[in-house]
């Protein structure tokens, strides 16, 4: 009860100091964001786009993880956390799509254009679909349990493949404040601690949907059992 | 208390056993083959209407090439581990023979098939579109070679998933598509350079990640098959 009420408050003071804090060339109060070149007012995106993305990512790994757990010790509960993370990061990763495609319209003029970073994500969204495709498929529990964690698996060690073929293909356009080339970060340390704490305002998010899901899962598991 | 060399020679044998298997099975029925070439044969007909005597640029039909193969190998490759479910002799290869043998058997055969339709597909191809021209061969003739056993390291595992699912037939290209788009993407990339005409120093990056995409797929199927092969 009380994490959530600390969450709640959390995540509208970091939204509303994310949308609402000034954004000035030079910034001269601890209030003020700095502008940085190319994205300006366009910047308050990242402090939904960049967690979202973010957690779509860890939901990925997270599911692998527990698919892992699941194929050693074959408990059932490994496979529900396995199952809820990935049902997450799904929506998760819909939603950075999304952010992102807005966010291109204005920035680039056109939704999408096939950026390595879109391609990316839209491969990411296609093993999320493959991997509910495939759990839909099968009907007795263990085996699709077994049947997605090894999936999932498969699908996180060709992922990596991408960060070295997409800059062959095309140079991505996407900005990159935090983490670039001259390892530079381009924000103050006001933007940077909102930033921060949205990350992890979001992060907490996850792991309360997370909770609350697998809780669900186990109950529905359990009331078919006794029936 | 065995010598390892003896288990190696077993494991060996089984192996080739249960590739001439499916080969001999295949011989008799032709099942996948014809499927196969009917596929690559309708689907380049097609292509052909489509284009007309329009022509297309060598960039874009070096890409359509591998759109061919991709989904010719979806058509047919899933049969080696679907047919054992239909026919239920799964169990009877669990009891024979021990998990990685019948992976690398399958793997084997899907290799086999998979080599000769690319071969028939790139010779259907060349000779009747046109506008294909390949102006680097030693570029090209590798990334056939690399390309084809990397879509069957894959789909051989992939196949090994959906013989378990219910729905086989619809699942096998949504579950094979993000495993194999690496590859797809640099194969198409590498053809791209080989209708070119650049140097084959200039394609080896592409070599690079197909080597280690090959030597990934083929480890991690390894590693996992146990887990799909044992009910």
């Amino acid at each position: 009860m009380i994490f959530r009420i600390i969450l709640g408050v959390w995540l509208t003071v970091v939204i509303c100091l994310g949308l609402l804090l000034p954004i000035v060339p030079r910034p001269e109060f601890w209030y003020q964001f700095p502008i940085i070149p190319g994205l300006e007012e366009k910047a308050r995106i990242l402090f939904f786009h960049v967690p979202t993305a973010w957690l779509s990512v860890i939901a990925f790994i997270s599911s692998m993880i527990y698919g892992i757990k699941y194929l050693r010790k074959r408990k059932l509960d490994d496979d529900i956390k396995s199952a809820s993370a990935a049902g997450l990061g799904f929506m998760f990763c819909i939603l950075a799509t999304v952010t992102g495609a807005i966010w291109a319209k204005f920035s680039w003029g056109t939704y999408w254009n096939w950026d390595p970073r879109q391609t990316s994500i839209f491969v990411l969204l296609l093993i999320y679909g493959a991997y509910f495709a495939l759990r839909s498929a099968v009907d007795i529990e263990e085996k699709r349990a077994t049947l997605a964690a090894v999936y999932s698996i498969i699908a996180a060690v060709t992922m990596p493949f991408f960060m070295f073929i997409m800059p062959r293909i095309l140079a991505s356009l996407h900005p990159e404040p935090i983490l670039n080339v001259q390892g530079k970060v381009q924000m103050n340390t006001t933007m940077l601690l909102v930033f921060l704490s949205s990350v992890a305002g979001f992060t907490g998010l996850y792991l309360w949907m997370w909770n609350l899901q697998v809780r669900i899962q186990q109950i529905e598991l359990h009331s078919t059992r006794l029936q | 208390m065995q010598p390892t060399e003896a288990i190696g020679s077993r494991w060996l044998r089984s192996t080739t056993s249960i590739f001439l298997k499916d080969w001999h099975s295949e011989l008799r029925t032709r099942y996948a083959i014809s499927a196969l070439v009917m596929f690559v044969v309708t689907t380049i007909s097609v292509m052909l209407f489509a284009i007309g005597s329009e022509g297309a640029p060598p960039e874009v039909l070096a890409a359509m090439l591998w759109v061919v193969i991709f989904f010719g190998a979806m058509s047919g490759l899933s049969r080696t581990f679907v047919s054992e479910e239909e026919r239920g002799t799964t169990m009877t290869l669990q009891l024979l023979a021990p998990p990685s043998a019948v992976l690398f058997g399958k793997l084997l055969f899907n290799l086999v098939l998979i080599i000769a339709l690319n071969a028939f597909t790139v010779l259907l191809y060349s000779l009747f579109i046109t506008g294909f021209v390949i102006k680097t061969l030693s570029i090209f003739s590798l990334t056939i070679l690399l390309g084809s056993i990397g879509l069957a390291a894959s789909s051989t595992i992939i196949a090994g998933i959906i013989a378990k699912a219910n729905t086989k037939g619809t699942l096998y290209p949504v579950l094979s598509f993000p495993i194999l788009l690496p590859l797809l993407l640099t194969v198409i990339n590498a053809t791209r350079l080989a209708a070119e005409g650049a140097f084959f120093e200039e394609a080896f990056g592409e070599f690079q990640i197909l080597v280690s995409y090959i030597v990934v797929v083929v480890t991690v199927s390894y590693l996992v098959f146990d887990y799909i092969w044992k009910d």
